[in-house]
């Protein structure tokens, strides 16, 4: 029997596309782990009065970068922040600066929101960021990200970074209890998942010296965060566009 | 059949080796992000997309044009562009691997693009996209294969092969609509979220697409004498003369309901493009030379006074392509990420390793129309 030129190719084509096949049909049996959802949901309250952003404190993030190995990155327009300042009008972008300039005129902490129904979760096209079920943290896994930063285009939040080079050499004291990341992978505020596992506060709250920053069930009607927000004013970020934060700022 | 692309003149192969340089060009400049990362490029934070998927969006267009020229020939039965659908088919074959390429020198791991597959998320627009570029890669392949090779033999067009020429017709319009969605879906991004976004890329590809093809076609008809015909460029003229105008108009309608309505969100994303914000103007004499060239292609193609020769069509066709190419690239896709969510306006300049591997991919690209065109002429010659 003699194989022409064309018979083998096609039939190279059919066993790569065969294989490709194989894959997918694999891939489809891979089991979704569903959390259950026992009726914790995780938030935060800021408060700007306490908070002393505007006298150069940096308590929250520094512990927060110790603790996740955030590189220091050089170059400023590609870096990486889990939780950092901004401006109120950043953060605000349509508010008033006349209102009450004592507010306007302070930094306010900015991090992931934990949304309760995540932008950035629908568009990941690995399912390497999600929203889990049972707290409402939003996580991710740093392992299946494939870099295409398609959760970035999607966060109406600003609150995620992207390795743009290996950030192992701006790590300056690495903290062995937490993975430090590769290059290629999107990150992000964690809410300190791998503390709340040990019943302990995130890393930023526990180290708030002026106490600024108040973490708790918002679904516990009698937890310290349902208390501060049932007293004062408080404002999301952008609630409008049905994201549902669980970042709180009062006012 | 192939064979058929092996042999050629001395031009034609120094036209296949110096493609072949700067593919290995761009592989090398690829390399280095490879072992780097995307820090070689001009992203950052909040421009986190900029050349490779703006090209990608592009191309996307020129891919899903295909249907222009596939459904008057064989839905309407349009005899004349007999000769020209296989090289549609062709074309769109050949953009959208360039489209996939463009996808994949995008990615932070590109060693886990099999993510996608292993993992596979409905909710996610990434996902469609790919299952509908890979189809139509598909589709477009098995319908151009096919139609060659009962060529070369002298028989009729297998039975089988008409659904899937049908199916490619809806098929064509699913990928531009899908890539549309991957933007238009995003509550962060007040540039893209609207519902014209789809229709206006349809608009687009249908006169960027056509564009390149009559280019292509003018080329071909000179360096091996197959031609397709005039009333069949006379067609594809007016196809792309109406889409170019519709793409303007729908530019048009966002200029209006971005500037009437007064929403800062959505109209700094135009001042930024057209103007310039907060000092950064880098896109503004790209988006202005964009608007002058489609004016001056729809002056042309619309005056009753010059007869449109090949020579004005040939420019009302490059100045129609480098025009989308402009708006449909960088302006899309850097005009949505400026300003950031963050309101802050970021300045993106391409990096030469970009620059670089964008030129390779569109290397790539030319050398697959070149040996596809080369197979049809060689075929068709013999037949």
């Amino acid at each position: 029997m003699t194989i022409t030129r064309k018979q083998f190719l096609m039939f190279a084509a059919a066993s790569l596309a065969g294989a490709a096949g194989a894959k997918v049909v694999s891939g489809a049996e891979v089991v979704r782990q569903i959390g259950k959802n026992d009726g914790k949901r995780w938030a935060m309250a800021v408060d700007f009065q306490k908070c002393r952003w505007d006298q150069g404190c940096t308590q929250c993030s520094a512990a927060c970068n110790r603790t996740h190995n955030v590189p220091d990155i050089p170059n400023k327009a590609q870096e990486v922040k889990w939780i950092w300042k901004e401006k109120y009008q950043t953060v605000f972008r349509q508010e008033s600066e006349v209102v009450n300039p004592a507010l306007t005129s302070h930094p306010l902490s900015l991090l992931c929101n934990h949304c309760s129904k995540p932008a950035c979760t629908k568009v990941c096209p690995t399912g390497a960021t999600w929203k889990r079920e049972e707290d409402g943290v939003v996580m991710m896994d740093w392992h299946r990200c494939i870099g295409c930063r398609y959760c970035m285009a999607a966060c109406p939040y600003g609150s995620r970074s992207f390795n743009f080079v290996d950030p192992r050499p701006y790590v300056a004291n690495v903290n062995p209890e937490f993975p430090t990341r590769t290059r290629g992978v999107v990150e992000k505020c964690n809410f300190c998942e791998e503390r709340l596992a040990k019943g302990q506060m995130p890393v930023c709250v526990e180290n708030c010296s002026e106490r600024a920053l108040t973490f708790g069930d918002q679904n516990d009607a009698n937890s310290d965060i349902r208390r501060l927000l049932a007293s004062r004013y408080a404002i999301q970020r952008q609630p409008e566009l049905g994201t549902g934060p669980a970042i709180y700022y009062l006012i | 059949m192939i064979e058929n692309a092996l042999a050629g003149n001395r031009k034609y192969w120094l036209w296949i080796s110096a493609l072949l340089v700067l593919i290995v060009m761009g592989g090398l400049f690829y390399l280095r992000q490879l072992t780097y990362g995307l820090g070689v490029t001009g992203l950052s934070r909040d421009v986190t997309w900029g050349l490779y998927i703006s090209q990608f969006t592009f191309f996307v267009g020129v891919a899903a044009s295909a249907v222009m020229v596939v459904l008057p020939y064989y839905l309407h039965d349009y005899k004349q562009f007999g000769k020209i659908t296989i090289l549609g088919e062709l074309l769109a074959v050949a953009a959208v691997t360039m489209c996939m390429l463009f996808i994949f020198v995008d990615m932070g791991q590109p060693a886990r693009v099999m993510n996608v597959l292993l993992h596979p998320t409905p909710h996610s627009m990434m996902f469609w996209d790919m299952v509908s570029l890979s189809g139509y890669l598909l589709l477009n392949g098995v319908v151009a294969f096919t139609t060659l090779s009962s060529e070369r033999k002298g028989v009729a067009t297998p039975h089988w092969v008409k659904p899937f020429i049908y199916l490619s017709i809806p098929w064509a319009v699913s990928i531009h609509t899908v890539t549309a969605f991957l933007y238009s879906g995003l509550s962060a991004r007040p540039f893209w979220m609207t519902a014209v976004l789809a229709p206006r890329f349809l608009a687009s590809a249908f006169a960027s697409g056509p564009a390149l093809l009559i280019l292509l076609i003018l080329v071909l008809r000179r360096t091996t004498g197959y031609d397709p015909g005039a009333a069949a460029l006379s067609k594809l003229k007016t196809i792309m003369t109406y889409a170019a105008t519709i793409s303007v108009f729908f530019v048009l309608m966002e200029l209006f309901t971005a500037f009437y309505s007064g929403i800062p969100e959505h109209r700094e994303h135009f001042e930024f493009l057209y103007v310039g914000l907060d000092g950064q103007t880098g896109l503004v004499p790209w988006m202005w030379v964009s608007t002058i060239l489609m004016v001056a292609a729809l002056s042309m193609l619309y005056s009753t006074r010059v007869r449109v020769g090949n020579q004005v069509l040939a420019a009302s066709c490059v100045c129609i392509f480098i025009s989308l190419w402009i708006e449909k690239g960088m302006g899309l896709i850097v005009g949505g990420l400026v300003p950031s969510t963050l309101g802050s306006v970021a300045k993106y300049q391409p990096t030469m390793p970009e620059w670089g591997i964008v030129i390779g991919i569109w290397a790539i690209g030319s050398l697959m129309v070149t040996v596809f065109y080369k197979i049809t002429v060689g075929v068709r010659s013999i037949s």
